[in-house]
């Protein structure tokens, strides 16, 4: 707590003060409540009692002056250090030492700063014990900053769990830290605000597909079994760290998994739609049955290889090890064994053009 | 409060394709006039559907970093805002590039969203085309001696994208300064490839009527005009073809001044942009292109 502190809690006495145990009212003589402990002061009076209990001014004046009371800023600042599940006091000391929240793969970490203020650090969760990280003290850095994995890839999807690694705001502003976790993971704030005010606008993917014009009229066609399919292999958290919120209608839940992020995904969102749109594309066509001459491991390769598609693995497949289907060294064999410029096995995928 | 919103294209699959966004609402953010300035995207985040709800302003003027009126500006993007009773012809420009701005309100936010018309048909832009062949050439007195190409890309889903074309060929034509302005587009006559035979003049600045530099600017029209037989090779600029000196500036999307442009157009929709424009036009607001 500092004097303009004091005397802007004095000054708002007149109109009550009511904050997190803090109570003032009056005109002097006043009343202030201090954690339950009530009492009758003149002046001097008030500021000795404040002056004894320099975290609750400190506090108030933070909330109610610096971040401003209200909205979804303030709101995720308080979720940050657990203000709805501590008193001030154990806040504070929590604060000396820093009370650290995750957001998706993001590690939030609050502090106090000067006079009471906080002061919040920023970094990747996998980073959490790691000194010198690259330091940005801009939140506009945050958009190059998490334009590409740490493989080099370009990430569409904000909310992948590619985020990259290595990076650090030490010393953000309440107002900073929140705008860094908007370039990060954008409207996820305001839309993990809307749903604890149960507020949360809802469009559900019949909706959103009715909604489409151009080349993305289509994906109204996809089936429900299809959207299943697709909810699977787009919306579950080794894909996206959103708790997918939506469902076929109103009526229709999907039988995927939500996924556990801390905020919402209130809508299919545009990656979602140009891959709904391939998938009706693939619905298109019928099977056929082909015949193919694989041995038992060869067919257990392409299943393997499949997984470590989906799965993101094949990077991870060691050069030398040969007993993995996706190995490349594998992969190239089977290739050179078993595909012909017909196909696999040397089966044409359209046998009446090689008819023709 | 007042925001600005730029919206733009974005691309899931060319990581640069949101830069000239980033960069022109980083010169107007470095001017103070919007208490906040936000950019959204079709393809990237935030999307349009969410980029309302990250603001706190109640005044908010939103303006499309698109070339022409046409789908994206008509259809999608306030289909995309949800901006309720929106209709073309709110923008009253039957000619396809006169559109200026329309106040609506947003269905899930309680906010005034002013909608601009696109940059690329605002009259500033043609001022933006100048500045580009002055930056290519490094004259800022380029004109005499010059013929200028303004490219587009020519028929697809939107008749209007050759209009905006048209129009700032004619106005920098009537303006006099370049010897020849011809528009040129990539999938219709008069085409891009010949651009040599469409100018007396020796040298040639070809400025592409493009937001921002990917697959066209970069790899088709440089191979279009026999600059390079391999845009990985790259180019020289000037590169001599068939006798002219050919000036290629990449998309005009990317110079600094676009950020003028913006303001322009949330000025006359209404937003209190103070000295600001003047400041960009000095060039003293900051650093922008990529
Ligand atoms: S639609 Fe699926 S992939 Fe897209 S943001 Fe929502 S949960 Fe993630």
């Amino acid at each position: 707590m500092n004097a303009p502190q004091l005397d802007a809690l004095v000054a708002s006495a007149p109109e009550g003060v009511e904050f997190d145990d803090l109570s003032v009212s009056g005109e002097g003589p006043y009343t202030v409540s201090i954690a339950g402990d009530s009492h009758e002061v003149d002046e001097p009076g008030l500021r000795e009692v404040a002056g004894e209990n320099p975290w609750f001014v400190s506090n108030w004046y933070y909330w109610t002056r610096v971040v401003g009371a209200g909205g979804a800023r303030y709101d995720f600042l308080r979720w940050v250090e657990r203000a709805d599940e501590r008193d001030v006091s154990e806040r504070y000391e929590a604060l000396s030492t820093g009370v650290s929240r995750t957001w998706g793969q993001l590690l939030i970490t609050a502090e106090l700063g000067e006079d009471g203020k906080r002061r919040y650090a920023l970094r990747h969760v996998e980073n959490a014990e790691e000194s010198g990280l690259e330091p940005y003290d801009d939140p506009l850095d945050a958009r190059e900053l998490v334009k590409h994995d740490d493989r080099g890839r370009y990430r569409p999807l904000s909310t992948a769990p590619t985020l990259p690694t290595g990076w650090e705001f030490p010393d953000l502003s309440g107002e900073d830290l929140v705008r860094a976790v908007d370039f990060v993971y954008p409207a996820t704030v305001a839309n993990w605000h809307r749903e604890r005010q149960g507020e949360l606008d809802v469009t559900h993917f019949r909706e959103t597909a009715e909604r489409q014009s151009g080349i993305y009229e289509i994906v109204s066609q996809l089936s429900v079994e299809e959207l299943e399919a697709a909810a699977e292999a787009c919306c579950v958290d080794s894909q996206c760290l959103k708790r997918r919120m939506w469902d076929e209608d109103e009526e229709t839940e999907l039988d995927v998994d939500r996924g556990s992020g801390e905020f919402p995904c209130r809508e299919p969102c545009s990656l979602f739609i140009t891959a709904a749109r391939k998938f009706v594309t693939l619905g298109r066509e019928e099977t056929r049955a082909y015949e193919f001459e694989l041995t038992p491991t060869e067919k257990e390769q392409v299943e393997g290889i499949v997984d470590a598609v989906a799965e993101g693995r094949v990077e991870e497949v060691r050069e030398a090890d040969l007993n993995e289907g996706a190995n490349r060294y594998r992969a190239r064999y089977l290739r050179a064994r078993r595909m012909t410029e017909e196909g696999l096995s040397g089966t044409p995928t359209y046998p009446e053009d090689q008819e023709r | 409060m007042q925001a600005l919103v730029i919206v733009g294209h974005g691309s899931h699959l060319n990581p640069g394709s949101s830069a000239p966004t980033f960069s022109h609402a980083d010169t107007i953010r470095e001017t103070g006039v919007f208490d906040e300035v936000r950019e959204a995207f079709w393809k990237e985040e935030p999307s349009f559907r969410e980029v309302l709800r990250t603001l706190e302003s109640d005044e908010v003027y939103v303006v499309p970093l698109f070339i022409s009126e046409g789908y994206f500006t008509e259809r999608v993007i306030p289909r995309e805002l949800r901006l309720e009773g929106w209709d073309a012809s709110a923008w009253d420009s039957p000619d396809g590039v006169s559109a200026t701005h329309a106040t609506l309100r947003a269905s899930d936010v309680e906010k005034a969203v002013h909608y601009c018309g696109p940059v690329g048909t605002h009259d500033a832009m043609s001022d933006v085309i100048v500045r580009r062949a002055e930056t290519v050439t490094g004259d800022p007195e380029v004109g005499e001696g010059f013929g200028l190409a303004v490219v587009g890309h020519g028929t697809e889903r939107n008749a209007n994208s050759a209009k905006a074309i048209e129009y700032h060929a004619e106005r920098l034509r009537e303006a006099g300064r370049f010897d020849e302005v011809r528009a040129l587009f990539m999938d219709e006559e008069p085409e891009v490839d010949d651009v040599t035979e469409h100018f007396e003049s020796t040298n040639i600045v070809v400025v592409p009527l493009f937001i921002a530099d990917g697959f066209h600017t970069r790899e088709d029209i440089p191979e279009d005009m026999g600059l390079t037989d391999d845009y990985r090779e790259g180019y020289e600029v000037p590169t001599e073809v068939d006798g002219h000196r050919i000036w290629y500036s990449g998309a005009v999307g990317t110079e600094a001044l676009m950020a003028d442009v913006v303001l322009e157009r949330a000025a006359e929709a209404g937003a209190d942009v103070g000295e600001s424009i003047e400041r960009i036009r000095a060039g003293d607001a900051g650093v922008a292109g990529d």
